[in-house]
């Protein structure tokens, strides 16, 4: 029970970091528990249908089916994660000032929920994959355990859940004034990390060159297998053997989402004053 | 507000251009460092791996095919060669590792952690250099 408990716990922990700070990041905007909640169960159903698709997915693509599909639905939530902090440099400011105005009704912001629910569905899609084979693998069996198993993969859903609603609550907890500047760095680093394991999967399965395989080595710090190596992982991209092609995209989205925000600030920044 | 759509399209578009054009890097060059890496083959069978360990040479890219002869899903994952992948039951799945430092390293059935378990034993070639 321990066991299914911890790898359900641990996939639901990674999922659920990221919608912990998609909800910071969309907090005050109008509409978002609907599109949060869609994101979830599409992910949920994405989830499932991979489950059952599992061997043509994996067959597909000359055996690499699912390094392909991992990579391409992170590159997916990077560029819509892209999308959202580059919309939040030009409209954040306005928004958090409505906010202060009239409380945390906000109407403007719709457009990138739509962003934000997808990510939040790639998030559980990916994660969720895992558990569902793996709960479905102990319901199949007619083992005397399975009952204790599920319990435990319950109990993981419920403690990973927990753990992601602590840090929504932490960051929403910041005043709104600095809560987009922190939300956007997180959501800049968290784009940042999703495209390095992207470019790794790929190295890895040497479909692109790996540019060095372990550019550094702090698994005897901060193994990325333990509990906080492997939350860093999920929030920041932490790794303790990282790829040259990883850290190479690593930094090429953080510069990338630096530039483009700098692009949008300057030009809306004057524009805004000169409206009001 | 036309202005300010350009400007948002020009950072839109510069966002996307790394992230796309990463993975289309390495697919449109052919996989010239991948030409004959060794292959290894294991069998999982009632959530055992046979052979349980494996010798390859340090310092090289290498291949491992699992097959899965159990009727269940399994995932066949290293923490120490970081791969993971789900092979359905009855099926085949290959993954990279490697190069490997001289030493031990583990891999197991993520889905039966405890019984299935095995270990990659890479050792520097004797005589080189």
């Amino acid at each position: 029970m321990l066991g299914s408990l911890l790898i359900v716990f641990r996939e639901v922990l990674e999922a659920g970091l990221i919608v912990g700070i998609v909800l910071a990041a969309t907090e005050g905007i109008r509409g978002r528990a609907a599109y949060v909640a869609g994101g979830i169960a599409a992910g949920v159903a994405g989830a499932g249908l991979i489950a059952a698709f599992a061997g043509t997915i994996s067959n597909a693509l000359s055996g690499n089916g699912q390094e392909v599909f991992n990579a391409t639905i992170l590159c997916v939530a990077v560029v819509m994660l892209g999308w959202h902090t580059v919309w939040m440099a030009s409209h954040g400011r306005e928004m958090a000032r409505e906010m202060k105005q009239m409380g945390r009704a906000v109407a403007a912001g719709e457009k990138t929920l739509f962003a934000m629910a997808t990510v939040i569905a790639v998030a559980v899609w990916r994660e969720g994959a895992e558990v569902v084979l793996f709960l479905y693998g102990i319901a199949a069996s007619s083992g005397v355990s399975a009952a204790g198993l599920l319990v435990g993969g319950a109990l993981g859903v419920l403690g990973g859940g927990a753990m992601s609603w602590l840090l929504y609550r932490g960051l929403v907890a910041i005043p709104i004034r600095h809560l987009f500047a922190v939300t956007n760095t997180l959501v800049s680093l968290l784009a940042a990390g999703m495209a390095g394991q992207a470019a790794a999967i790929l190295a890895r399965a040497n479909l692109i060159p790996a540019w060095g395989y372990a550019l550094w080595d702090t698994s005897g710090v901060l193994p990325e297998d333990s509990l906080v190596g492997r939350s860093l992982k999920a929030l920041v991209g932490y790794s303790d053997q990282p790829m040259g092609v990883q850290v190479a995209a690593y930094v090429g989205v953080l510069v990338a989402l630096y530039v483009a925000r700098r692009l949008v600030t300057h030009e809306p920044a004057r524009a805004a004053v000169a409206r009001t | 507000m036309p202005r300010r759509a350009r400007s948002f399209a020009t950072a839109f578009t510069a966002i996307c251009l790394p992230v796309l054009c990463l993975p289309a890097l390495g697919t449109v060059a052919a996989p010239a460092w991948a030409a004959d890496a060794p292959t290894y083959t294991l069998t999982l069978k009632d959530h055992r791996f046979t052979p349980g360990q494996l010798s390859v040479p340090a310092g090289e890219r290498f291949r491992i095919t699992l097959d899965n002869q159990d009727g269940s899903v399994s995932e066949f994952e290293s923490y120490d060669m970081k791969f993971e992948k789900i092979v359905v039951g009855g099926g085949k799945v290959t993954v990279w590792a490697g190069p490997l430092h001289p030493g031990t390293y583990k891999f197991f059935d993520d889905y039966h952690p405890d019984k299935a378990t095995g270990t990659i034993v890479a050792t520097a070639p004797a005589a080189k250099e």
